[in-house]
């Protein structure tokens, strides 16, 4: 009975969200202030509809109801409750609801929080993401339905795949589909104001805080998908340019692009038609990852179970609500003046040197993604293009970004000179070439070194805008703190999110300097690895609700004193006939040490030991990064409708 | 730039979706009809001689080694099962199909038991000539196995002429394998 409520609520899902689209655009088109204000409404009653059906397949999951085809495909009674909670959107089908239910959550937000935007702009932006509500949810209703039944039922699930029964995973596909389906909001006000013709300063101010929100979460759920694959997959590496991933990182860059070109929209009204035609191609590129990765169009590690008739789908939706923006695009945007002028040294100018550099590694990634398909159909040849491509291209591109990004902070808008602004950062250069030098000496290598230098100016440069400001050093400390707290939320935010990409810079490098050593060990016996003596203490057998395991128990010695135990293990997932290899980490904040257990003969193991500088950097630089964007959320100048209250309130203090 | 010049740039990204979508729906076409995989990655071995390896008779069965393939006069397909493998099961009914056309067929049990190789195929049918054991996985490392079932076609020479990934289908051995075992038979 419940998944068939869930299966009605997402019918009528379908047909509030065809209501909505509907009634937003053709109401904001008439002018009609009813129909326009039922677009909200309605809005909230699809996330209602959806948020229902989604519950209705947590619920059969969780109750183990195996006549529902998805849960006794994915599921096991065995399986542990959060997995079977989080199994609801760790397969195709679910996870497609979930990212309806995304869809419909960014829809009722824009109702609910939007409550300043011109009433006309919240119908046609609500309208927007109705229309894009219908192809999804279609989609799943139409070729991915997870309600339906299945007769007669089986004993027993088929269980999950066991490398997904993880929690860093249960929680990276909500966090990653919140950010990519996020840039449905800016996307949805890009069409808007090209529908108006109109893109003013108070366009790309109610813009930003919704690409922030989802560049935010878009970078933690990168992260934790990242995390998940260095300790869960056992490989002792945290990127792989793996398809899956770099459909993530694709939209990740485009939005970080998008961040920055809406300042000068906002602050300097320039770069309008650039920003909007961002927008677009963030969202974009957010749908074509999801193509990708579904249709299985493209070999990758982790695929979904590939289906060219969902494919075919997709592709279609994909051409549809592109095409028909960007088309709207081509028909309006030329008539979308630029009216703030600059030159090229000023704030402005770096931003569009950053928007240049980023949008370039978006490009070669994007080329590096697509060049098996686009080999397949030129000249019918398969090949594969590597990590080395990636490094090679990706790099250089990379190291402008991370010198100009600390400049860009100290040049004033409109006008710069370049010499004073680098003076300020004279500090900070010190110190980066100063590291830089000595670990190329020190350690002989160029590239780490180089990476540490630019991790060294990316932190401390970050800080400088902030040290100028308050004038630290200069004036007494107490003036300085009054200062900094009179600062907006906006410089530290900016200041916090930079310095971010500073540690996750230094963690990069540092697995650069990673050493790794495979051997065959007999119980008692010792390798030494970077300085430590890891020693075999035993091996031993265990269970779990729904595996066994070998363990191996190592402890770790640095100059005779005891510094870890680890365990690593290998799984045995009795369902599923599948092995997976827990690691065992012991971090130290400055390394990680890494042990991974392999097969077993003739009573040695073969052990795979690990020694990770800075690894937990990356991804700590990544929670800085995400939590930077959090902040200038919470800026106040930021918030939507924030202007339009704070009128209101000057009007009633008079 | 002229007015109709800064036009035709707006239509730019327009044009290039159009030029993927196309692409794009044409490799999906081909997926469809089974005429592009993109897990279809090719063997470096294709066109070589098999690796040498020599491997354990699984209990009273036949074993062989790289010597023997070439040996028999007529294509082989040597196929690295195991009885955890689930996508196995699911093809042991083809390889039983094949054997009865009277395709040579030659089974690597890969990192698999004896008792347990033993009741898969007393439970699924045995339609290997010649079984042997590959229990460390060092002859699935000299083909570069990428998983279990993998299929190659030796032909009488001892020349790796195709490999598949993956359970064989029946469309798949109708549009590609027939082909060539009529080719090098």
């Amino acid at each position: 009975m419940i998944p068939e409520l869930g299966h009605f609520a997402l019918a009528l899902a379908v047909a509030l969200a065809g209501a909505q689209g509907v009634l937003g655009l053709l109401g904001a088109s008439r002018g009609d202030a009813r129909w326009m204000a039922s677009g909200s409404a309605l809005a909230v009653g699809q996330f209602i509809a959806v948020l229902l059906a989604f519950a209705a397949l947590v619920w059969s999951a969780v109750i183990d109801d195996f006549s529902v085809q998805n849960v006794a495909e994915h599921s096991h009674s065995l399986k542990p409750m959060l997995y079977k909670i989080s199994g609801a959107w760790g397969n195709h089908e679910g996870s497609i609801l979930l990212w309806c239910l995304m869809l419909a959550g960014c829809g009722a937000a824009v109702a609910g929080f939007g409550r300043g935007l011109p009433s006309v702009l919240r119908a046609r932006v609500i309208g927007v993401l109705g229309i894009n509500s219908i192809g999804f949810l279609l989609f799943t209703l139409l070729t991915s339905n997870p309600l339906l039944r299945l007769w007669p039922p089986p004993v027993d699930g088929r269980d999950m795949n066991p490398l997904l029964q993880d929690p860093g995973l249960a929680f990276h596909p909500p966090l990653l589909y919140a950010g990519y389906v996020g840039f449905a909001v800016p996307f949805a006000f890009a069409v808007a104001a090209l529908i108006e013709g109109r893109v003013d300063a108070a366009w790309g101010r109610w813009v930003r805080p919704w690409a922030l929100g989802s560049w935010s979460l878009l970078t933690g759920g990168i992260a934790l998908g990242s995390w998940w694959a260095y300790y869960e997959l056992g490989w002792g590496g945290y990127w792989f340019w793996d398809p899956v991933e770099n459909a993530s990182l694709l939209p990740w860059l485009t939005g970080t692009a998008l961040l920055h070109s809406a300042i000068v929209v906002e602050k300097r009204e320039a770069l309008k038609t650039w920003t909007v035609l961002l927008a677009i191609t963030t969202f974009s590129l957010s749908l074509t990852g999801t193509f990708l990765v579904r249709s299985g169009i493209l070999n990758s590690v982790h695929s979904f179970a590939s289906d060219p008739t969902r494919g075919v789908f997709i592709l279609g939706l994909l051409v549809v609500v592109i095409g028909f923006s960007l088309a709207l695009f081509a028909w309006r945007a030329p008539s979308l003046g630029a009216t703030g002028l600059f030159a090229p040294v000023s704030r402005e100018g770096a931003l569009v040197l950053n928007n240049i550099f980023i949008c370039s590694i978006a490009a070669v990634v994007f080329t590096g993604t697509l060049y098996p398909l686009f080999a397949e159909m030129a000249f019918g040849a398969k090949l594969s293009v590597g990590a080395p491509f990636f490094n090679a291209t990706v790099l250089p591109l990379a190291a402008p970004v991370l010198l100009a990004m600390v400049v860009g902070q100290v040049l004033p808008w409109k006008r710069a000179m370049l010499g004073p602004a680098l003076l300020r950062l004279w500090w900070a250069a010190l110190l980066a070439a100063g590291v830089g030098v000595a670990l190329a000496l020190g350690l002989r290598v160029v590239l780490p070194a180089l990476g540490f230098a630019g991790a060294v100016w990316l932190i401390f440069g970050s800080c400088a805008e902030i040290v100028e400001r308050v004038r630290l050093f200069r004036v007494p400390f107490a003036v300085s703190r009054a200062r900094m707290a009179g600062l907006g939320l906006s410089v530290w935010a900016a200041a916090v999110a930079h310095a971010g990409m500073g540690v996750t810079a230094a963690g990069i490098s540092g697995m650069a300097l990673a050493s790794e050593k495979i051997a065959a060990v007999a119980p008692g016996e010792n390798i030494s690895l970077a300085g430590y003596d890891w020693k075999l203490e035993g091996l031993r057998t265990g269970g779990g609700s729904n595996f066994n395991q070998r363990i191996a128990d190592i402890s770790v010695w640095r100059n005779g004193a005891l510094v870890t135990r680890l365990a690593p293990a290998r799984r045995n997932f009795t369902t599923q006939r599948m092995e997976t290899t827990e690691t065992s980490i012991h971090t130290t904040g400055f390394a990680d040490l890494y042990s991974v257990l392999g097969e077993e003969r003739d009573g040695k193991a073969i052990l795979r030991l690990h020694y990770n500088p800075l690894a937990p950097w990356i991804w700590i630089g990544a929670l800085i990064m995400s939590l930077g964007g959090f902040l200038s959320l919470a800026d106040r100048r930021l918030r939507v409708g924030a202007p339009a209250r704070r009128a209101a309130n000057a009007v009633a203090a008079e | 730039m002229s007015v109709l010049g800064r036009r035709l740039m707006f239509l730019g990204p327009l044009g290039l979706l159009g030029i993927g979508g196309v692409g794009a729906f044409t490799l999906l076409k081909r997926m469809a009809e089974g005429d592009f995989d993109p897990r279809g990655v090719p063997s470096v071995l294709i066109d070589k001689p098999v690796p040498a390896f020599t491997l354990s008779a699984q209990p009273g069965q036949e074993g062989f080694g790289a010597g023997d393939l070439g040996a028999p006069g007529r294509p082989v397909l040597v196929n690295f099962f195991a009885s955890w493998c689930l996508p196995c099961v699911a093809e042991a009914a083809q390889l039983l199909a094949l054997q009865q056309r009277g395709v040579a067929l030659w089974g690597i049990a890969y990192k698999d038991r004896d008792a347990d190789t033993a009741r898969f195929l007393k439970q699924h049918g045995n339609p290997f000539a010649r079984i042997g054991q590959d229990m460390d996985g060092k002859a699935a490392l000299e083909f570069g196995v990428y998983g279990v079932p993998e299929t190659y076609l030796v032909d009488k020479t001892g020349v790796v002429r195709w490999r598949w990934v993956g359970a064989l289908t029946d469309a798949l051995v109708a549009r590609a394998l027939d082909p060539l075992l009529k080719q090098y038979s």
